[in-house]
């Protein structure tokens, strides 16, 4: 056991270093006033520019190949180039969906026509790229979706609504998975099409989040026409595309960023209960050796996926625990910080250690539904990995429109 | 980056699991638990003819000097099947004690014994119904003569030698004990009776002291951090056999028509049985590093290792008798086998509460240090 690159990774490392420290800063000096509501359009320059300059040195989709503008990076390669550019203060959040969700479908499904038009100028940050799936009636059952596509000669016509869509108002194309056919099984009826943003007929409308912030948008669909070309996959075989993309958003998700244990027990230590430091209280301590216990076992979980990556073997399932776990870890870090402050916690104020806790309160709530609420991901788990068998359903072998729904 | 064990290390696990499962471990458990045996001696040979409680002793002295990382793998192994083997006893606790601790003679005349199973040893720290500490210990040593009462010492029947802590003029000392002589052992009832326990009253016991006038707490402590390592492995091993064997019966068991394994009552019980033990093994894999290379962070590594095994194995052992419904309550099953062990396990080497405690204190010393 050791926690050394080996000679060719520890040489790969020293480039991504050398080409960060000469174009990007270690310090933020990004525009993130708009944060709160909406990426603002200096913040989204900000990424356009940053996504280009890597771009154009090869490291925007490095494990993709060259042809489309990557470097045929190995999983470990592109791991390590993850870990150098998270020390540096480079824009976030506006490409992950687009990358790491679109591009994988683009790859696999698109024609190469397409691809070399398309998948470029996604890398290189020129066109971006949302994901349309989720719908009002269709969440955790996505398969559930009710927006129509309908034939007319060589193109298709689509109607509904698509729901909790990051990005919506700012990207270019979008990936969406509609029902083609109500009158067969649930499953069979879907296809999947990527769309321009821009077409006529598509209604982008924020939605206000319990943060007060506005980082996701309904998407309505209005006789929006789409040409049969831009199909990804075989009529009816749209369930089959998706589950490709959401398997890339699980891996997209990953951790709940924000206050961890350092944060708690240095706030901690700081608070004063009864005349002695709350770091003294028995129940507090309890709380921060079982949180770093979590933290430090998903650090240790994700060495595990490293080392088997670096050996160039297949990981194991252990990294399906990731969101879970730390989701529900920063929401109860979230509640110690506003519950320590006793009769003060109401209070939103300046302070920027309880904003954090402020912050990983209200996050939180939204990260354990985002990509797979807890219930799903623990069904994940108990099926794909523990082998369950799945729930009884009353969804299967009935036509879709005859699938009882509560409206 | 290799937070792994070597193809080696994994072929030893192979090897110690296939023995195991022949040996029908499982089963010989239970024997020892009904018999109140102490210990099945005759697996406690044929695992010192495998040559694994030479595994940590130098080749010097005839043992297979390999790293700690073999003994996690193996410990693994035991922990999965119960092991009735006086092996935490005598090599994680015992075996380290003399190797650190002990002189050139002693160590020449006890470590060959300890690998061909000539000498086993143990270690005796609890004296009453509370929570030892470096002020409670009240069994004295006098010029080199130990006299007073330990209580729930593991294996002292088929132990030739014993660690006992005890109280010096200058504090704490840790004193190696020949049991032959000036000892007399009594078996106690245990929550687990697969594991044999006794209490040893000491008259005027000759012993020998290891260590350094003083010292003796704070070499418990780092025994203690080494044997948390070792004991994790054998919590997850046990945790892990025990979600397999919730996951096999929820498969098999029906109810209101269909396997009981398609709820999500279970299945979400089975999911929370996979993340806390997939925590701590990470937790333990990190761990055997640090043991296996003297870090310094050893004493974080070790107490995380402890606290997660210890929760892992807890909630594992408790929720697949839930999931085994009736049956798990039943002396039949080996549900309870499970139970019993993870508790015994979770308090052999101190509580959760005091391991959560370690585990802070030494972030709030790593904190300290940062800061200045």
């Amino acid at each position: 056991m050791d926690f050394n690159d080996t000679p060719q990774e520890a040489e790969f490392r020293a480039k991504c270093r050398r080409w960060l420290e000469n174009n990007a800063e270690r310090t933020s000096n990004l525009d993130t006033s708009g944060q709160q509501n909406r990426y603002g359009d200096k913040y989204l320059d900000q990424a356009r520019a940053w996504q280009k300059k890597k771009f154009n040195a090869g490291w925007a989709m490095l494990h993709w190949p060259e042809a489309y503008g990557g470097l045929g990076a190995s999983a470990i390669e592109r791991i390590i180039w993850q870990q150098e550019e998270s020390q540096f203060a480079v824009p976030r959040g506006i490409y992950e969906i687009g990358l790491g969700m679109a591009g994988p479908v683009m790859m696999q499904y698109a024609t190469e026509e397409q691809k070399a038009r398309y998948l470029p100028p996604m890398a290189a940050g020129e066109e971006i790229w949302c994901q349309l799936f989720s719908e009002p009636s269709a969440g955790s059952d996505v398969a559930g979706l009710r927006s129509r596509a309908e034939r007319d000669g060589d193109h298709w016509i689509i109607n509904g609504q698509k729901v909790w869509t990051s990005g919506a108002h700012f990207c270019d194309y979008g990936i969406i998975v509609v029902r083609h056919d109500a009158n067969v099984d649930k499953h069979a009826g879907m296809t999947f099409f990527f769309i321009d943003m821009k077409s006529p007929g598509i209604d982008v409308r924020p939605i206000k989040q319990i943060t007060g912030g506005a980082s996701f948008n309904e998407v309505y669909f209005n006789d929006v026409r789409v040409p049969d070309s831009q199909r990804l996959g075989a009529v009816g075989d749209g369930w089959r595309v998706a589950i490709t993309t959401l398997m890339n958003e699980r891996l997209a998700v990953g951790d709940a960023n924000g206050v961890d244990v350092e944060e708690a027990l240095s706030w901690a230590r700081e608070q004063d209960n009864h005349g002695k430091s709350l770091l003294d209280n028995g129940a507090v301590r309890q709380q921060i050796a079982q949180w770093y216990c979590q933290a430090s076992g998903l650090r240790n979980t994700k060495l595990r996926t490293m080392s088997a990556l670096s050996k160039g073997e297949t990981p194991g399932p252990e990294a399906s625990i990731t969101k879970i776990v730390s989701a529900n870890k920063l929401q109860a870090l979230g509640n110690f910080g506003i519950d320590s402050l006793d009769m003060a916690g109401m209070l939103v104020t300046d302070n920027s250690e309880i904003h954090g806790f402020h912050n990983a309160w209200l996050g939180a709530a939204g990260l354990r539904i985002a990509g797979g609420t807890d219930e799903i991901l623990r069904n994940i788990i108990a099926e794909r990995v523990l082998g369950l068998p799945q729930d009884a359903r009353a969804d299967k072998g009935v036509a879709f429109k005859n699938i009882p729904s509560g409206a | 980056m290799n937070l792994d064990f070597s193809d080696d290390q994994k072929f030893l696990q192979g090897e110690a699991r296939k023995f195991l499962e022949k040996e029908e471990c499982l089963r010989r458990a239970r024997h020892v638990l009904e018999q109140k045996d102490g210990c099945d001696n005759e697996l406690w040979k044929k695992i010192v003819d495998m040559g694994w409680t030479g595994i940590n002793i130098p080749e010097q002295y005839d043992g297979l000097g390999l790293s700690h990382l073999e003994l996690c793998v193996v410990a693994e192994q035991l922990g999965r099947c119960l092991a009735p083997v006086p092996f935490a006893s005598s090599v994680y606790l015992f075996t380290e004690a003399l190797v650190k601790h002990a002189d050139e003679q002693v160590k020449q005349d006890l470590l060959p014994k300890l690998v061909t199973g000539d000498c086993v040893g143990t270690l005796a720290v609890t004296e009453q119904l509370h929570a030892p500490n470096a002020d409670n210990i009240s069994v004295t040593v006098s010029e080199d003569k130990i006299t007073g009462r330990k209580i729930a010492v593991p294996d002292a029947d088929i132990a030739t030698h014993c660690v006992v802590v005890c109280k010096g003029n200058n504090g704490i000392e840790l004193h190696l004990v020949d049991l032959s002589q000036n000892c007399e052992i009594t078996a106690v009832d245990t929550i687990d009776d697969s594991r044999g326990h006794f209490s040893i009253n000491f008259t005027n016991a000759h012993s020998q002291r290891l260590g350094e006038v003083g010292e003796g707490w704070n070499l418990l402590q780092q025994l203690l951090n080494q044997a948390a390592v070792l004991i994790s492995f054998e919590q997850i091993g046990g945790a892990q056999a025990a979600l397999d064997m919730a996951n096999a019966y929820a498969q098999q068991r029906y109810a209101f028509g269909r396997a009981i394994g398609s709820y999500q009552g279970i299945k979400h019980k089975l999911a929370d049985m996979y993340i806390k033990l997939t925590l701590a093994k990470s937790n333990s894999y990190y761990a055997a590093w640090a043991l296996s290379t003297d870090s310094s962070e050893l004493p974080l590594a070790a107490a995380t290792a402890r606290v997660s095994a210890t929760e892992a194995f807890n909630f594992c052992a408790q929720e697949n008798i839930q999931t085994h419904g009736g049956n798990g309550y039943t002396w039949e099953y080996d549900c309870h086998l499970f139970y019993r062990r993870a508790k015994l396990l979770s308090v052999t080497i101190g509580s959760l509460a005091n391991w959560q405690e370690k585990l802070v204190k030494e972030l709030e010393n790593l904190h300290c240090d940062h800061v200045s």
